[in-house]
């Protein structure tokens, strides 16, 4: 229980700096702290105590193992935080070259 | 099988218009043109063929507990030909307006994936494919909004990222708690389950959901994103996101996952409500103060999801029927507005309504089909949201709720006050406007009519004998909540 609660703790981190701070960058870079924090839930999710990795070997016997689906699906969601974040990145430096600055509160053309 | 085509369609057709396009957009209109008459013809197809019943297709013959199926039935066939008919008239404005803008093939790829996502969403039952679906959408929206290459179009884009991203984490969070007490994804095999868990966590991911959703759907306090994004973007994509995007992203899916799969609980009814009446009131004194035709528009956009909202919120049959209804009218006369702003921007150059003469006798069908949309949002009959909103005022009175009833009147009637100032500013306004810096042309002009018609025709909805066949099949998906999913896998 206290693993999930630091896990939304590290999600509401990544929350408190995308609202406080002010440069682009940091921006991206909290937005990856929440996603980790969600790719964390979900592997906890699956995680069971002394339980074996998820692959059947032939005259073995089954033992307790972790549920592999929260894995198939945290590798998924990586895969579309690196598209987003790339995204994100590109958006950055394109901003960069119009304003030469990475500060939002010197990036307000649009208000209202 | 009818089903996956509707995603391997746009998604080939994507992917061919990059192939086969060089600098020149003639690939892209060719290719993009067909896919989107390809996928309008297939939705109106499986509309009539469904008979409201509902489709399965087991994606790899997987089955349900373990596999992703996708459902087709009334509700899903519904939001289909709805995405269609705007994708085709928004293609059909694209090839003057963005050649404009130095169009080139990459445009209409972009288009192409954000209706493949759109559509995966509306098809699947899978709540994490419905994620990644929601996702595909999205980068070719942030895509979309960024086209311009101005700097104001990269601030939104990048707003409007951050915006969706932080909505997605919070989705993805939400299934993170829903997996964790169920260890299932699939939505039929969740609202078993869900009813014999503890009540508590389905606060938690409702309310996770809610507000990852609300994001997407720019309900009022998470709306900040929609006017610079749904502004910024080309006029094609900004009818597109407006009209079609936060309703497949946001609505449909909170409809889905609340009706269809936590059953409805009437707290998360409760604030439907309340979120509902607050975007409607607050978005349209927002919209009047705006003399940005587009922002004006993004604006009224937040203010009519509002009266979806209140429809879904009510909970019962009439209510839903007034949301459903709503929502498919807003889709035809917001994507007409926009068409009509594009107009406007390529004619005169410029989205300011004050720098704005009297257009009507330079561009009469503009003026004309602008008329009708702004009586249609208004709520003037005859046209189609008049009756929607009738049905949702009805609704709310049937359901005890008089204060929210009072609100959407009040609501309609400040509508009808900002898109008279709309007409009396900028289309109508006693200075006649200089010469026009370009042609609208016939393409443009073609979807602004076809629209404009449709904002007429689509209101036979409410006549007895249609409704029975189009609302209320979708009316009842919604209804039977948690339980409608033994109709459609069996058990």
């Amino acid at each position: 229980m206290i693993l999930y609660a630091l896990c939304f703790a590290l999600f509401l981190v990544g929350l408190y700096g995308l609202m406080t701070k002010r440069d682009l960058i940091k921006i991206i870079l909290a937005l990856g702290v929440m996603g980790y924090a969600v790719n964390l839930m979900f592997v906890l999710i699956g995680y069971r105590a002394r339980a074996a990795y998820p692959i059947l070997e032939p005259g073995k016997p089954v033992p307790a193992m972790v549920d592999p689906l929260p894995q198939a699906l945290v590798l998924t969601s990586i895969v579309i935080e690196l598209g987003v974040t790339a995204l994100l990145v590109a958006l950055a430096l394109r901003l960069f070259q119009k304003y030469k600055t990475f500060d939002i509160t010197q990036i307000r053309r649009l208000r209202g | 099988m009818i089903l996956p085509t509707f995603i391997i369609v746009p998604l080939l057709a994507a992917f061919l218009i990059v192939l086969c396009g060089g600098r020149r957009d003639r690939a892209g209109v060719l290719i993009g043109g067909a896919a989107a008459a390809a996928l309008a013809a297939l939705s109106v197809v499986a509309f009539i063929n469904g008979r409201g019943e509902a489709a399965v297709y087991v994606m790899g013959a997987w089955k349900v507990p373990l596999g992703i199926s996708l459902v087709l039935d009334p509700l899903s066939s519904l939001m289909l030909v709805m995405v269609s008919l705007i994708t085709l008239t928004s293609l059909l404005y694209s090839v003057a307006y963005i050649r404009r803008l130095e169009g080139e093939g990459k445009y209409y790829a972009l288009l192409m994936i954000l209706v493949a996502g759109m559509n995966g969403v509306i098809l699947t039952s899978d709540l994490f494919n419905l994620f990644v679906f929601m996702e595909i959408a999205l980068f070719a929206a942030f895509a979309l909004v960024a086209y311009g290459g101005r700097a104001q179009e990269y601030e939104a884009a990048f707003k409007y990222a951050v915006m969706g991203s932080i909505s997605s984490s919070l989705i993805l969070f939400a299934i993170a708690v829903v997996y964790s007490s169920t260890s299932a994804l699939s939505m039929s095999t969740i609202a078993a389950i869900l009813p014999q868990r503890d009540p508590v966590l389905t606060l938690w991911a409702g309310g996770l959901f809610l507000a990852g959703f609300g994001l997407k759907a720019a309900v009022m306090p998470f709306h900040a994103w929609l006017p610079d994004a749904h502004s910024s973007a080309p006029a094609p994509i900004s009818a597109m996101l407006s009209g079609v995007l936060i309703k497949a992203l946001g609505i449909y899916a909170l409809i889905r996952v609340f009706y269809n799969v936590l059953g409805a609980p009437p707290v998360f009814l409760q604030a439907f409500l309340v979120l509902g009446a607050v975007s409607m009131t607050v978005g349209v004194l927002l919209a009047i103060g705006q003399w940005d035709i587009k922002r004006l528009l993004a604006y009224h956009s937040i203010s009519q999801i509002g009266y979806i909202l209140i429809g879904m919120g009510l909970g019962t049959t009439l209510g839903m029927a007034g949301a459903l209804f709503h929502l498919f009218n807003h889709a035809v006369f917001k994507s007409l507005l926009f068409y009509n702003a594009g107009a406007l921007e390529t004619a005169l150059g410029t989205r300011d309504l004050r720098a704005m003469g009297n257009v009507t006798r330079l561009l009469p069908i503009t003026a004309r089909t602008s008329m009708v949309a702004s009586l249609s949002i208004s709520g003037l009959p005859p046209f189609n949201g008049f009756f929607s909103k009738l049905v949702i005022i009805l609704a709310a009175l049937q359901a005890g709720q008089p204060v929210f009833a009072g609100l959407a009147v009040v609501g309609s009637l400040l509508t009808l006050a900002s898109f008279m100032k709309v007409q009396r500013y900028g289309l109508r306004s006693e200075r006649p406007a200089g010469a026009l810096q370009a042609k609208v042309s016939w393409g443009m002009n073609a979807a602004m009519v076809v629209l404009a018609v449709l904002c007429v025709a689509t209101s036979l909805m409410i006549v007895p004998g249609i409704r029975e066949t189009i609302l209320d099949p979708a009316v009842r998906v919604v209804m039977e909540k948690a339980r409608v999913w033994t109709a459609v896998f069996g058990k």
